[in-house]
């Protein structure tokens, strides 16, 4: 988050990355040594979060296999839960038919939940992807070179902090979205203009989340390059990019691993908040975001649709929570002293 | 020295943002003047542009915006136009801040207890009930907790009025809508800074010195884990003003939070940069102020 | 240790004291008002108070209240009776109207309101500089658009002058058979000189704002409330009803909602603030009054670009279009599906039928003009906006059940597109779509406010259509005297434009819905324009 809760993680990845060196130059111990061996068995402790980990796994498992089950079984039970099947059925309340019930168009709700997995947990991860990417190299680079360069990457940094970060992220979308549209290729297919809003989206979200990554990583970076394992191979005669992408980074892996898996459910929830203002993924796709904003709509005192709102808001707490479980267990797997 | 550089360099800072949402928002598509009913002839339509000086080139308007700029005049908004954006900013702001102060007291009131708790019983039941509960308060957005706090506490219970903010009882629900996620936040960041702070060398001393364990952790390990959490406050009040959009919305609340987002989509190009610029500067503040009262509270801190 | 003892105390001192400053705020920041006698929602918050430049209906409702003009709207037909003026002549080529004001008005803050006051209002209104768009609604006088088009530049020219005191004259360019209907829109209605020459663009913003209509401005906070007082200066100010009136800017049908059932707010009036999803159980309710109303859902096409521009292919279309459906599946408060565009009604008016729903026979011009069983039809776009923050996502769930009935009786392949608002009207005007959806409301009670806006190059228009028979009818229906006369040529326009050609698919009236109870709030009528005079309106049980 914060400059000042770098200097608590430094303490921590300092011990580390020494120990990476040590582990890399005595390779005769039966025991797991190396520090993934015993960041994986404190993992196995956590128990909230090895559950989490099990959950995602099944989650993915259904969401991938079920479009596959109704592309196989065919007929009338494909039809039924296909996503985009209007029906005469509106607002049916959980059935054998339709087991999460029916939205206003009598499409299964079931269906769109998982179809709205795949494009919420695309942009989640992307989006993360992206934020990790941009976020580790800039703050890499920066905490490495120093300076100068240090300094005018990190007051862009400050810069970017003080936006709005919505009103980057409507402009963006809006205005990027808009003039790709107008490409030919765009034009030529609409499916390669579905597919564009969700491409803008994760990059758009993952863009904005970058930030808070590369002070950090910047932060990690700069206790690293005072260590004598880079010292030893700066003496070498590595040059800047071999220590960068063969020392630096590896040895932040484990703190960057654990920010994706923390910044993901931040970039659901964004998304979720677009779809909220109607930026999001447009119809007739649908992702938790779209389901929920509809859902919420009919929360009133007369007469509450519950299952619009229930099901798809609760497999999407239970993800988030499920990742940031997942996130603490790994952030606490990787520390010496945490947990 | 090192606060009066960082206010010095506010300066150039808030111009290159002033240009950034400047450019931005003009370079999105759709203007301010799109409307349903189309004017009788093209001839008022250039009239309208021209009045707000929307037909010259962009440069050119941005540097007669940073002269009014200079004389504190933030322009007028193109959506109401019978309104400055000053006035927008002197009605809206302090609603905004007074509905962010509250979820702020609301969210340290509720989230630093939680995570003394948890901290303080790590691993056994409070500490797992307490966590769990702070990560779902990350969980669920707002705009499912505010329509549902309605539902129950102010159409079902009636304890509350539905929106609108009239009265000390008009914000009790908004503010717990929003500071509802900044609990979990807060809650977790205290207890990880206590949980390092309950292993570092002097809370060992004193353990040592034989205090009790929550005595100990109170004295000592909570004041450095507040650290954290005071830094943390400054990008928090930040968002809590911002952020408030869906709270505001949902409760009908004059802040400026909606006027944020609905000027973007509106394409009010000077109520984007006036409030982008105002963002900006509270960030700014709130980031220097918390600086200072870190180095002010722990002088092991130095800026160089 | 870490902290120094002055440190500390300064740190545990500094705690107690974000306390108060909080409190501070939380009771200086509640309001002392006394509380309105009327409370009313009105839809979202006005882009402004000046009836020379504001659109929508919903600042149409408050800007009434408040400025006044010749004639004025009775609560319970919405019919044109005097305001301003006392009574009027009109010569018998039916161009000239002369008015004669009332000799007692009044100003709130107390100068008089002379014809030198209308004269320079409609003046005003038609002045390029004022930048008006509804400028179009004086184009009936003469000189109007020279004027407003920046073609002439002495305003004398255009066509109203005052030869006295009390006396307005208005010459139109032809006999105009709403014209006193078109006194009362707020376009017309007569504004402040003195405030408006003392203050330029923020006269608004004066205080006192003088004004001409029941209400006096008593304060204007945006997204809070509009609370108006009555005006004791008003030349009826002794039938005005209530004292005091709110009126609340809210945009979410929920939101309103909630606050009508707590009893915060009284009259909910905007028919986009009921929560479609709870229309059939709310509709059952006697506080609910649904009503019908000038007012068409319809969709465009873009006849410029293929394969639109074929008549057949609009045609068929339309014929696949199973209206019934669309209104008993997601709008559900009882609209009227429609086959022609002007609705039931109108004054004077009775729309000839246009196309009903036979998808056989849409199969049968889908393949006469080329695409036998959708095959070879190119893939196209519906364009909407979207909704933002929860107000209802009626255009999305139409153009979803509009894509699967194309898809399922002709076999054609429609796309949705969902962009902002702004930009959606950005998009509409500048011909940059291919389907549209559209709505248009009367501005008052006359065919022609439906019809007119279709003729060759209208701004309103926004479909690229043209047809010089249609343009004719149009301008031999608004010279013509004879009523009947006049019907008939609307009639045979309307033929053209909902059954022939077809650069429109009209798909249901829109139904008005007011709620509030009719045990507590007195002198509102439904009318088809939804129009409200708030001087009549009064709560017989006080809080």
């Amino acid at each position: 988050m914060s400059e000042r809760k770098v200097e608590s993680t430094e303490l921590r990845v300092e011990r580390r990355a020494g120990d990476s060196a040590v582990s890399q130059l005595s390779t005769n111990n039966s025991q797991p040594v190396s520090p993934g061996g015993r960041a994986w068995r404190r993992f196995k402790q956590n128990r909230g979060a090895v559950l989490s980990a099990w959950y995602l796994g099944f989650l993915l498992v259904v969401i991938l296999a079920w479009p596959v089950l109704l592309q196989v079984s065919g007929g009338d039970f494909a039809r039924r839960h296909n996503p985009d099947q209007l029906s005469d059925g509106q607002f049916a309340p959980p059935t054998a038919q339709h087991w999460f019930g029916t939205d206003v168009h009598g499409r299964d709700v079931f269906s769109r939940t998982l179809f709205g997995a795949q494009i919420s947990l695309l942009v989640g991860v992307i989006g993360a992807g992206v934020s990790l990417v941009i976020g580790v190299l800039w703050g890499a680079v920066a905490g490495y070179v120093g300076g100068r360069a240090d300094s005018f990457l990190m007051r862009l940094v400050d810069i970017l902090y003080s936006l709005p970060s919505i009103i980057f992220v409507i402009v963006l979308i809006t205005t990027v979205g808009e003039m790709l549209k107008q490409t030919h290729l765009v034009r030529q297919s609409p499916a390669v203009e579905g597919a564009l809003r969700v491409v803008l989206l994760f990059v758009g979200l993952g863009a904005v989340s970058w930030l808070t990554m590369a002070r950090i990583v910047r932060g990690q970076v700069l206790s690293l390059r005072s260590r004598a394992f880079v010292e030893a191979s700066r003496t070498l005669g590595a040059g800047t990019p071999h220590i960068l992408f063969r020392h630096i980074i590896p040895n932040i892996f484990g703190v960057a691993i654990t920010y994706v898996a923390l910044t993901m459910p931040a970039i659901i929830l964004y998304e979720s908040f677009l779809s909220y203002l109607g930026l999001g993924v447009q119809p007739p796709m649908a992702s938790w975001g779209t389901l929920i904003a509809e859902g919420v709509g009919q929360i009133n005192p007369i007469r509450i649709y519950w299952w619009l709102i229930v099901f798809p808001g609760g497999v999407l707490v239970t993800t988030l929570l499920a990742l940031n479980f997942l996130g603490d267990g790994l952030r606490d797997a990787w520390d010496v002293k945490g947990k | 020295m090192y606060f009066v550089r960082r206010i010095l360099f506010a300066i150039p800072l808030l111009l290159i943002i002033s240009a950034l949402a400047f450019a931005l928002v003009h370079l999105a598509p759709g203007g301010p003047f799109d409307s349903e009913r189309k004017p009788a002839s093209p001839e008022i339509e250039r009239n309208l542009q021209a009045k707000y000086h929307l037909d010259e080139p962009i440069w050119k308007q941005y540097g007669r915006y940073l002269g009014d700029l200079l004389h504190g005049d933030f322009g007028v908004s193109l959506k109401y136009r019978n309104h400055n954006v000053n006035d927008l900013i002197a009605q809206g702001l302090p609603v905004s801040m007074t509905l962010g102060g509250l979820a702020f007291a609301f969210a340290l009131g509720v989230g630093l207890p939680l995570g003394f708790i948890t901290a303080a019983r790590r691993g056994r039941w409070p500490d797992q009930v307490g966590s769990f509960f702070a990560v779902l308060a990350v969980c669920v957005p707002s705009f499912v907790v505010a329509p549902a706090l309605i539902l129950i506490f102010a159409m079902k219970l009636k304890w509350f009025p539905v929106a609108l903010w009239e009265s000390p009882w008009h914000m009790v629900l908004p503010a717990v809508a929003l500071g509802s996620y900044f609990i979990g936040k807060v809650a977790r960041i205290l207890r990880e800074g206590m949980l390092t702070a309950a292993q570092s060398e002097f809370v060992t001393a004193a353990r040592a010195k034989g205090l009790g364990e929550t005595a100990l952790l109170f004295k000592h390990a909570f004041r450095i884990a507040l650290l954290p959490v005071v830094s943390y406050s400054g990008p928090m009040l930040a968002d809590l003003l911002t952020g408030s959009f869906i709270v505001e919305n949902i409760f009908q609340i004059p802040g400026i939070g909606v006027f944020l987002v609905n000027s973007s989509l509106n394409r009010d190009y000077t109520v984007v940069v006036g409030l982008s610029l105002l963002y900006a500067l509270l960030l700014i503040a709130l980031n220097l102020a918390v600086d200072f009262a870190y180095t002010w509270l722990d002088p092991r801190v130095k800026y160089e | 240790m870490f902290f120094s003892r002055r440190a500390r105390r300064i740190f545990l001192r500094a705690r107690f004291l974000f306390c108060l400053p909080l409190l501070g705020l939380i009771f200086g920041c509640s309001r002392h008002e006394p509380p309105a006698d009327l409370t009313i929602i009105n839809n979202v918050e006005p882009e402004s108070l000046d009836p020379a430049i504001i659109v929508a209906q919903a600042d149409m409702r408050v800007v009434s209240g408040m400025f006044e003009g010749l004639t004025r709207l009775e609560p319970v037909a919405a019919r044109a009776v005097p305001g301003l003026a006392a009574r009027w002549d009109i010569s018998a080529d039916k161009k000239i109207y002369t008015f004669h004001l009332r000799t007692n008005l009044l100003w709130s803050t107390g100068e008089p309101i002379t014809s030198a006051d209308v004269v320079y209002s409609w003046r005003r209104a038609l002045d390029p500089q004022t930048a008006s768009r509804y400028a179009g609604q004086l184009y009936y006088l003469k000189n109007a658009e020279a004027y407003n088009t920046g073609q002439i530049t002495n305003a004398a020219l255009v066509g109203v002058s005052a030869p006295d005191a009390f006396t307005v004259r208005a010459e139109l360019k032809s006999p105009t058979a709403f014209f006193l209907d078109l006194c009362a829109f707020p376009t017309l209605a007569v504004v402040p000189r003195q405030t408006i020459e003392k203050y330029g663009d923020h006269w608004l913003m004066a205080r006192p704002l003088p004004v001409s209509g029941a209400y006096e401005l008593a304060a204007w906070r945006l997204n809070d409330k509009i609370r108006l007082r009555k005006n004791p200066r008003y030349w009826d100010a002794a039938n005005t009803q209530s004292e005091l009136i709110d009126i609340l800017p809210v945009g979410s049908p929920n939101t309103a909602l909630n606050l009508y059932e707590r009893g915060q707010v009284d009259i909910v009036w905007d028919k986009e603030l009921i929560p479609s999803e709870l229309m059939d159980v709310l509709l059952q309710r006697p506080d609910f009054h649904s009503f019908t109303y000038l007012g068409t859902y319809f969709f465009r096409f873009n006849v410029t670009r293929k394969p639109f521009d074929d008549p057949r292919v609009r045609r068929a279309l339309a014929l696949a279009v199973d209206k019934e459906r669309l209104v008993k599946k997601i709008t559900k408060a009882g609209e009227v599906p429609t086959s022609h565009f002007v609705p039931p009604g109108t004054a004077n008016y009775q729309s000839p039928a246009g196309l009903t729903y036979d998808p056989e026979r849409a199969r049968k011009l889908l393949a006469a003009a080329g695409y036998p069983g959708g095959k070879g039809f190119p893939r196209f776009e519906y364009l909407f906006n979207a909704a933002a923050g929860g107000g209802g996502k009626i255009h999305e769930n139409i153009a979803i059940e509009l894509q699967q009935m194309w898809h399922d009786e002709l076999g054609i392949q429609m796309d949705l597109r969902q962009v902002e608002t702004q930009v959606f009207w950005g998009m509409q005007s500048r011909l940059d779509y291919q389907l549209t959806r559209s709505s248009w409301i009367g501005d008052y009670n006359d065919a022609n406010t439906f019809l007119g806006m279709f003729v060759t190059g209208d701004g309103n228009n926004e479909t690229g259509w043209s047809n010089p028979h249609y343009d004719a009818l149009i301008h031999a229906a608004n010279e013509e005297t004879d009523i009947a006369n006049r019907e008939n040529l609307f009639q045979q326009a309307e033929t053209i434009l909902v059954h022939d050609e077809l650069p429109i698919v009209p798909l249901y009236i829109y139904v008005g819905i007011n709620y509030f109870d009719t045990n507590k709030i007195s002198g509102i009528w439904e009318n088809v324009l939804d129009q409200h005079p708030l001087s009549s309106i009064r709560k017989k049980i006080k809080n």
